[in-house]
């Protein structure tokens, strides 16, 4: 699903990820770890087709529709309320029976009676949850996620956990973490990365 | 077409957007009415028509720069242009919903503005309204990208007015050329090949102002 | 890459050999104008002043085309210093027309002088150029930036033109008509060389400046590093 060959990402003269190689397959659970600062955002990122790499390979075999991300941001639009946001993101990601889909997922995630607030009111961790419906809004087949338990208390963490789990065999992941024994049990390869 | 399905997703956001703010319409309102009567003051008394005619297409490129300077705020507040660059849609898009979002609320303030000025100053005749809308069109184009590229710099609102006023100078020199001038019809013309050739332009460039 | 370093002391010797050439032609060789005497020979160093930097701008956004279109790694450096070459051939447009007009017609400055109104605009939008390139970090987006909008100037520099037509003309003499040059033999061969000299300047200009660049960045690569 994704080769990586000696790519390296450079910001001018800084080269935040240098000689980066590994082959994750369809169906694989990469999970990274790292120091801040050791780069994991950006690989993500070039990972989820955000940005391209300024040396070397990277190729990824999917497309925009079943990439699912999750990043520090939550990528919505804080004076829209939760239903608009969905709205928006299924509407241009053509989901069909969107508003259905939309109804189970706050619902999942505990914003359905939010649904109508705008974004602004949230709480961080709503926020993220939130973001994390953003994400898995389209089913994607390849789900970047960026320290996706950030912000969730223990009750949505644990939702979380279930989702992962149940999507494991579904898709495949690169997950960036801090708390990596939560997820470790899931992994099929791990990348370290040095600062 | 899914394109153009794409677009109005993409507008009716931009619209939902400022009727939940309500911020940028009324601010425009207000500008052009306020600038009007400036120039009301800064005009020398004897001063003719052309002279404040002239003033009209300052006013209305100041007042667009008002709107276009908040146009990408919401989309780099919760960093959403990320999450719309991810969407299967062709990233020109964004950039067409959003000119036809500005597009829209510079129509609306004109509809108050103009009458206004005619009042004020000098009546406003049929040539000048197309220019007025032309104009639109190209000052909406070209603002708009600049403001996508601008927002995503350090001294953003210093930015974008640097960045359009050399751009919006042949819109200025066709929009007063069609006012003032007997038969304005080869100033419309110019307008529209300014438009023409810089909305192609925009359209075909925006991909790579968002991506890296 | 063929090793600009070599090409570089040819280049400058090219260009002092073509800037003195034409120093001397223009004072001792080509014919003193009728009406506005020695001040006209200002021409001759202003138009192909003009010339050149439009090359350079010219130059840039093909460098851009290039950084967007084939993703050529040293793309976006060049097109920065072709386009830094072009403002300041630029400036010294303005600065020669403005002497000009201040010799031929008393002003420092008209407005009907399609020509100079161009310039300004012109070096008002790439002066933009430089703003916007300071105000985003270093980085792919910047690069990005900066290609597209080196080309939005050289669409503006013909629609620019147009407009300013369409604004009025009467004052500043043409230089070229469609019957071709309203010059003599020997003025012609002269602003020729003046044309050579000028764009070879430039290009050893720009030849020195991107080395130095190039070597700056490649010293701030090997100190990251060893960092």
């Amino acid at each position: 699903m994704i080769r990586a060959r000696q790519v390296e990402k450079r910001f001018g003269e800084k080269r935040v990820l240098r000689g980066l190689d590994f082959e994750l397959p369809r169906g694989g659970f990469l999970l990274v770890t790292g120091a801040n600062g050791s780069g994991k955002t950006t690989l993500l990122r070039l990972c989820a087709g955000l940005a391209l790499p300024t040396g070397g390979e990277l190729d990824i075999d999917t497309s925009r529709e079943h990439v699912g991300f999750l990043g520090h941001e939550p990528l919505v639009y804080r004076e829209l309320t939760a239903l608009e946001n969905l709205e928006l993101y299924g509407r241009l990601y053509r989901i069909p029976e969107r508003r259905e889909r939309i109804g189970m997922l706050l619902e999942r995630f505990g914003l359905w009676e939010a649904r109508s607030d705008r974004v602004a009111s949230y709480s961080r961790g709503m926020t993220q949850r939130l973001a994390l419906c953003r994400a898995l809004l389209h089913e994607p087949t390849l789900l970047v996620l960026d320290e996706p338990f950030t912000a969730l208390d223990a009750d949505a963490a644990e939702l979380l956990d279930r989702e992962l789990a149940d999507r494991r065999d579904r898709a495949t992941f690169v997950v960036a973490t801090h708390d990596p024994a939560r997820v470790e049990f899931l992994a099929s390869a791990r990348l370290a990365l040095a600062a | 077409m899914s394109y153009t399905r794409d677009v109005g997703a993409l507008a009716r956001k931009d619209f939902l957007l400022e009727l939940r703010a309500r911020d940028t319409l009324p601010a425009m309102l207000i500008f052009v009415i306020a600038t009007l009567v400036v120039f009301h003051f800064a005009l020398p008394a004897g001063s003719s028509d052309l002279a404040s005619n002239g003033l009209l297409w300052v006013a209305i490129l100041f007042t667009a720069l008002l709107g276009l300077g908040r146009s990408f705020v919401p989309e780099r507040e919760g960093g959403v242009l990320d999450g719309l660059v991810l969407a299967p849609c062709d990233r020109s898009a964004i950039w067409l919903a959003k000119s036809l979002a500005v597009l829209a609320f510079l129509g609306l303030v004109e509809l108050v503005a103009l009458p206004a000025f005619a009042i004020f100053f000098s009546g406003v005749d049929g040539t000048t309204i197309a220019a007025v809308a032309l104009a639109d069109v190209g000052i909406c184009a070209v603002g708009t990208f600049l403001a996508a590229m601008a927002s995503a710099g350090r001294a953003r609102e210093l930015l974008l007015p640097l960045l359009f006023l050399p751009l919006a100078i042949p819109i200025v020199v066709g929009g007063v050329g069609a006012s003032v001038v007997a038969n304005g019809g080869r100033y419309l013309a110019f307008l529209a090949l300014y438009d023409a050739v810089f909305a192609i332009i925009c359209w075909a460039s925006f991909e790579y102002v968002v991506t890296e | 890459m063929s090793s600009p370093n070599s090409r570089l002391p040819a280049l400058a010797a090219l260009a002092l050999g073509l800037v003195t050439a034409a120093t001397a032609l223009v004072f001792f060789f080509a014919p003193l104008d009728a009406d506005q005497g020695l001040s006209q020979k200002i021409f001759y160093f202003h138009v192909p002043i003009a010339l050149t930097a439009y090359a350079c701008f010219g130059w840039g956004a093909w460098k851009a085309l290039l950084h967007l279109w084939k993703r050529e790694p040293g793309a976006d450096l060049e097109s920065y210093v072709a386009i830094h070459q072009g403002v300041i051939f630029g400036a010294l447009t303005l600065l020669t027309g403005s002497i000009w007009a201040r010799a031929s017609w008393g002003v420092w400055w008209t407005w009907s002088s399609n020509q100079l109104v161009l310039f300004l605009v012109l070096f008002l939008f790439y002066c933009a150029y430089f703003m916007l390139r300071f105000s985003v970090d270093p980085g792919p987006q910047r690069a990005n930036f900066s290609a597209v909008y080196a080309l939005f100037g050289v669409a503006l520099i013909p629609v620019s033109f147009l407009a300013i037509r369409l604004a009025s003309d009467f004052i500043h003499p043409t230089v070229f008509t469609s019957a071709g040059p309203q010059m003599s033999g020997k003025m012609f061969f002269t602003f020729c060389v003046c044309l050579a000299a000028m764009l070879s300047l430039a290009a050893t200009l720009n030849a020195v400046e991107l080395s130095g660049k190039r070597l700056d960045a490649r010293l701030r690569e090997l100190r990251e590093a060893l960092a």
